[in-house]
């Protein structure tokens, strides 16, 4: 595969708020660790971007155990954020990322507006840097933790609070555990997101019912997997009809047939999550399988899908 | 050999509730080293989602079964049926495909040479002190304390027997050796010996007994946690650790996966290590 993503004739190269891809495939943050993780794996530079784990100001401890349990098609996690911090991140993991040919985009959050800012302008003076991925499902410390990305109007002060310290692509990662995901997606474009990608895990818990314990210690945990799919497509739908910016389908993508809803949907390109952990060669099996797609179906551009819903 | 589809050469029920799966696994001779782990896809399908972790029993060759083909080389695993993974695996039959992650994480050192080796094995937790002892007999003296509820949780000594390691069991309902607990034995045999390393591998209220007899005689002591993982590669987070040291000031989380499944026992926190915690299926 060329730089253009051109093979076979085909050509799978996205661009998502100013960031151009080899093809539309990217892992969702916290599944790929920092990348370094799954290099023995797969090969980093046929991925259309890197998503790194979600970064803080100060190093991140998470959660006590047990921090994940496997329900139905998916899995809990309450993982609490884990993370080296933004400084150890530069230090320690730009080193290996800036190598590779691949754009790098880096998910962070906060739990204040003050640490969203600092963490912004630290990701911005890194010149490898191709993005950022803003992490709104927090919650606000200083605001009662009401969750950001929950309510219109603190989106909006997360959002623009970033905006104001990075001159990097902005993309904003939205929360399924609202009424109206469309309230929250309006807000992140007017407060000057590039782009919105959905859907992060949905709040769910599981019980052992002969030990009457939850599952996980943080009795309630984020629900991924194959299991999301459907709410994460019908999202997906309903954001791109909402806003004029681009969008990332994320949420239970594990096979090319999976990663083409969300494109017929119209998203601009897609994330794989928990199917990394499954199958560490899991985003080259989908790029692979896109690409049969392509040409069983007669498509030379894989952007022509993008939105190609028919809806009678 | 670090992600691969292979097939199932043999899948047997060795005690009640117990199974053995030998797995066609060219190089894992060479690769895998002893407390060393895999990732099991039970099928390739999203029933169970996730991979089962599962600690190496042995790894070997055996005769190819059309002539004049080079023997085939072999992993086994030794598992028990808790849950809906491992009873899904205990249908797979020989010629069945796999897909196998590993060897995955940090294994056992072996000590100073000459010094009495003991290991600890409480059911399951076995299976990864097979290798360990391999290595071990050739210049060391090694014995083999092996514990269980009863005389079904006692699997596979025979095997270590032929290696040349002593072996003594003990089980709650004194079905097989001696009646209580494999701990207790412990205590006598270092009381005994006086200077040995101790590597473990059960229960983790056997592991937290372990450790503290150990600390009492000062004997050196490794131990193999079992987790529930995700990923095995050290992305998911998911089966942390308290190391030594650990506060909610300042947290000190160990990978279980990559920085383990084998911990030096001053590198873990015993004070806060939760004795219900473990209820993963696999022996990692």
């Amino acid at each position: 595969m060329n730089s253009t993503g051109s093979k076979n004739g085909i050509s799978l190269a996205v661009e998502v708020a100013g960031i151009r891809m080899k093809n539309p495939i990217m892992p969702a943050s916290g599944t790929f660790g920092y990348g370094e993780e799954y290099a023995p794996y797969i090969d980093l530079d046929n991925l259309g971007a890197i998503v790194t784990k979600g970064l803080s100001l100060a190093p991140k401890a998470g959660n006590p155990t047990p921090r994940i349990t496997e329900t139905v098609s998916g899995m809990l996690n309450a993982i609490g954020l884990q993370n080296v911090g933004v400084d150890a991140f530069i230090e320690h993991k730009m080193p290996f990322l800036r190598e590779l040919n691949t754009p790098v985009i880096a998910n962070f959050f906060g739990n204040t507006l003050e640490e969203y800012g600092e963490v912004a302008s630290r990701l911005d003076a890194i010149p490898e840097l191709a993005g950022v991925e803003l992490n709104i499902s927090c919650p606000n410390v200083k605001k009662g933790g009401i969750v950001f990305g929950t309510d219109p109007k603190a989106a909006f002060e997360a959002v623009s609070t970033v905006r104001k310290r990075l001159s990097k692509p902005l993309i904003v990662k939205l929360t399924p555990n609202v009424t109206d995901i469309t309230d929250i997606a309006r807000a992140a474009e007017d407060a000057g997101a590039d782009a919105l990608s959905c859907i992060n895990t949905i709040t769910g818990m599981a019980i052992d019912v002969r030990r009457r314990r939850p599952r996980i210690a943080n009795l309630t945990g984020g629900l991924s997997g194959p299991a999301i799919r459907p709410v994460a497509v019908r999202m997906v739908y309903q954001v791109v009809n909402a806003v004029s910016i681009p969008v990332i389908g994320v949420g239970g993508i594990s096979t090319a047939e999976d990663a083409l809803e969300f494109l017929i949907a119209g998203a601009s390109a897609v994330q794989v999550g928990t199917a990394n952990f499954v199958d560490p060669d899991a985003m080259q099996k989908v790029i692979d399988g896109l690409e049969r797609f392509c040409l069983e179906e007669g498509v030379d551009d894989i952007r022509s899908l993008i939105g190609s819903l028919e809806v009678a | 050999m670090p992600n691969f589809k292979t097939r199932i050469l043999a899948n047997q029920e060795i005690a009640p509730g117990y199974w053995r799966m030998r797995i066609q696994a060219p190089g894992a001779v060479a690769d895998c080293k002893p407390g060393q782990f895999l990732m099991f896809r039970v099928q390739l399908s999203l029933l169970p989602l996730l991979r089962r972790p599962f600690g190496i029993f042995r790894t070997g060759f055996q005769p190819s079964d059309v002539d004049g083909l080079p023997p085939v080389e072999y992993l086994e695993i030794l598992y028990k049926i808790v849950g809906q993974g491992t009873a899904m695996m205990s249908e797979l039959h020989q010629g069945d495909r796999v897909e196998i992650l590993g060897p995955l994480g940090r294994g056992f050192s072996a000590g100073a040479t000459g010094r009495e080796k003991i290991l600890v094995g409480g059911g399951i937790g076995l299976v990864p002190l097979f290798m360990l002892a391999q290595d071990l007999v050739e210049k060391n003296r090694v014995r083999l304390l092996m514990g269980g509820r009863t005389r079904d949780d006692i699997i596979a000594i025979t095997e270590f027997e032929r290696l040349g390691v002593e072996t003594y069991t003990a089980t709650e309902d004194g079905s097989l050796g001696e009646q209580g607990l494999v701990t207790d034995v412990l205590e006598a045999k270092l009381k005994e010996i006086g200077e040995a390393d101790v590597f473990a591998c059960g229960p983790m209220p056997m592991l937290q007994a372990v450790q503290k007899i150990c600390a009492r005689y000062e004997a050196p002591l490794q131990v193999s946690l079992e987790a529930l993982m995700a990923c095995g590669v050290g992305a998911c987070l998911g089966c942390v650790v308290k190391g030594a040291g650990h506060s909610e000031q300042t947290p000190r989380y160990l990978c279980t996966c990559k920085e383990g499944p084998v911990f030096r026992a001053e590198q873990l926190d015993w004070d806060l290590m939760d004795a219900t915690e473990s209820s993963c299926e696999g022996c990692k």
